[in-house]
């Protein structure tokens, strides 16, 4: 496939007098991973919503495959597949027959053997004829994404894919994830996690307050945010005077009383540091090495950090 | 590609299967509140008749309204799971969705009805009802049950967690109480009293009563009807309307 698989330009939709998306433009290459990242409530559910033909935007225009979301919807969600922010499984019911479900809804010829074929690639043949309650989070996660591959949709929306999972199943999520893209799928996903951006996304768009505040590569968004560095908290606004006027590109916060210094979080250069402080007989009373998360990103990009980000 | 309504109904006749405490409860309830009110209190009421005579319509109102509270649920549990956006993005009708739902509760219905007659004759029911009366008996039964179970489908969707789904139809099952199902209205205080009398379903359960009496009265039946036709009404497109509009 070549060319865009999903564009949007000047998405808004607004619920009563909260504006939840503020003019939202996109553009996903076909065969590529792009990442909306941001906080909860920054409107990538919505935004998902919206490019999934669940939600009418009040303004704008959505198209996917080549299909307008308003006037194609039925195209267009042929063309998709979808796996929400909870994993929608049917508890009640065994892995098996969640799927033989999905194949049951859809207009799939040889259904048994594509679930044969589900069950193995995600580790669930063991476990398919029992009931899905009694799956873990990560099992349900990878039954989940798997009913929305028993249509082999060429574009894939995944809304919060690995959000609750243990590091483990969050890796094996990722696996799978960059199996499909090697078939040639286009996927959209959704996270909180700027780790997960990078590992995955070959473009992010991050999310505040219903606008992109950036977007690019992970590696021209990581170049915007300020690097690893160091944190100390002094007891008195002297002390944080004295050590910002010792340290090399030092930054002082004098309400908080806290000194950030970059370096890279090595021991040899974190030792020198210390070092430093200590020639001038300074105390600090809380120290730690912190490297970039998404509540630098935000910082850097928006002024304010995620928690504000939640209104 | 199968009947999208064949698939939800099969879905959801499973979760009954798999799930029989669901239908246990939604018979269980009704028989211990007949037992209560027949067999231990109602030597302390006179209503004209034996009391299971006059209870049993009402009983069988109440048997309906009990099993809806597990329907608010599963619906409301396929909402904020995001089951149905699932079938929502595959193109499923919404009407396939949502009669699997209200035909499983309609059969749960119906087993707990037929459970409180079966208890009724072994306390001593004994009605008048001719053949035909019997079969509008079973009319209205099933009228009632699929009209409050399209509201209750509706009152699912509108419910935004679990725990108000599972409140919902609290007023449903309190409803009964407040009608001529325990004791005539005309007993009742002031205010009460009122409400009682107009309310649906006191018609409904006059109707009820005066067919399994053999002695049908039209000023009774044909409001019951025009009440059932209403929330049925009502119930459709509210739950339709809901499910169309939510993502």
């Amino acid at each position: 496939m070549t060319g865009s698989a999903i564009t949007a330009s000047g998405l808004r939709k607004a619920y009563h007098d909260k504006v939840v998306l503020d003019g939202i433009d996109l553009d996903v290459p076909a065969g590529t991973i792009f990442a909306l990242l941001g906080p909860n409530g920054a409107g990538k559910t919505t935004t998902v919503n919206v490019l999934t033909t669940l939600t009418k935007a009040d303004a704008g225009t959505v198209r996917v495959a080549g299909y307008d979301v308003a006037s194609d919807a039925k195209a267009v969600r042929k063309a998709i597949g979808v796996t929400g922010q909870f994993a929608a499984v049917d508890e009640l019911l065994t892995g098996r027959e969640n799927l033989q479900l999905m194949v049951d809804l859809s207009a799939i010829k040889d259904g048994q053997r594509i679930i044969a074929d589900l069950l193995e690639r995600f580790e669930l043949t063991e476990s398919a004829d029992q009931q899905a309650s009694t799956y873990s989070g990560g099992m349900r996660r990878k039954l989940d994404l798997a009913m929305t591959l028993v249509g082999s949709p060429r574009i894939i929306f995944l809304d919060e894919p690995t959000t609750g999972l243990d590091p483990r199943s969050r890796r094996t999520m990722w696996t799978i994830i960059r199996d499909l893209v090697a078939d040639g799928v286009t996927i959209l996903l959704t996270t909180q996690y700027l780790e997960e951006a990078d590992h995955l996304a070959h473009r992010v768009a991050v999310l505040d307050g219903g606008k992109i505040v950036a977007e690019g590569t992970p590696d021209e968004l990581k170049r915007r945010i300020p690097g690893t560095h160091v944190r100390f908290r002094f007891g008195t606004a002297a002390d944080l005077a004295t050590a910002e006027r010792i340290l090399d590109g030092a930054t002082a916060d004098e309400n908080e009383l806290v000194l950030r210094v970059p370096s890279d979080g090595r021991t040899k250069s974190v030792r020198g540091l210390l070092d430093r402080l200590d020639e001038y007989a300074l105390d600090a009373e809380e120290f730690s090495v912190h490297t970039p998360d998404l509540d630098d990103v935000f910082l850097a990009l928006t002024g304010h950090t995620t928690e504000a980000a939640k209104k | 590609m199968k009947n999208h309504s064949i698939v939800m109904l099969r879905r959801n006749l499973k979760h009954i299967a798999r799930n029989p405490m669901s239908v246990f409860n939604a018979v269980l309830m009704p028989i211990v509140v007949m037992l209560m009110f027949v067999y231990m209190l109602g030597d302390a009421f006179s209503v004209g008749v034996d009391y299971v005579d006059y209870a049993t319509p009402g009983l069988l109102l109440l048997a309906v309204c009990y099993g809806l509270g597990s329907v608010s649920l599963a619906v409301n549990s396929d909402k904020t799971k995001g089951i149905i956006n699932r079938f929502k993005v595959m193109d499923v009708p919404p009407n396939a969705v949502l009669t699997g739902h209200v035909i499983a509760s309609v059969l749960t219905n119906l087993i707990a009805v037929g459970a409180v007659i079966g208890v009724a004759f072994l306390l001593g029911f004994n009605p008048a009802a001719s053949f035909p009366q019997w079969l509008a008996v079973i009319g209205i039964v099933l009228l009632l049950s699929l009209a409050t179970s399209w509201i209750t489908v509706a009152l699912g969707l509108v419910a935004k967690t679990p725990e108000t789904a599972g409140l919902v139809t609290v007023p449903l099952i309190m409803l009964p109480f407040f009608s001529s199902a325990i004791v005539p209205a005309d007993k009742m205080g002031p205010g009460i009293k009122q409400f009682a009398e107009y309310q649906p379903f006191t018609s409904i359960i006059e109707a009820l009563r005066g067919l399994l009496n053999g002695v049908p009265a039209a000023g009774d039946v044909i409001p019951a009807l025009a009440w059932l036709v209403g929330i049925l009404v009502v119930g459709y497109f509210w739950a339709s309307s809901t499910f169309t509009k939510q993502a």
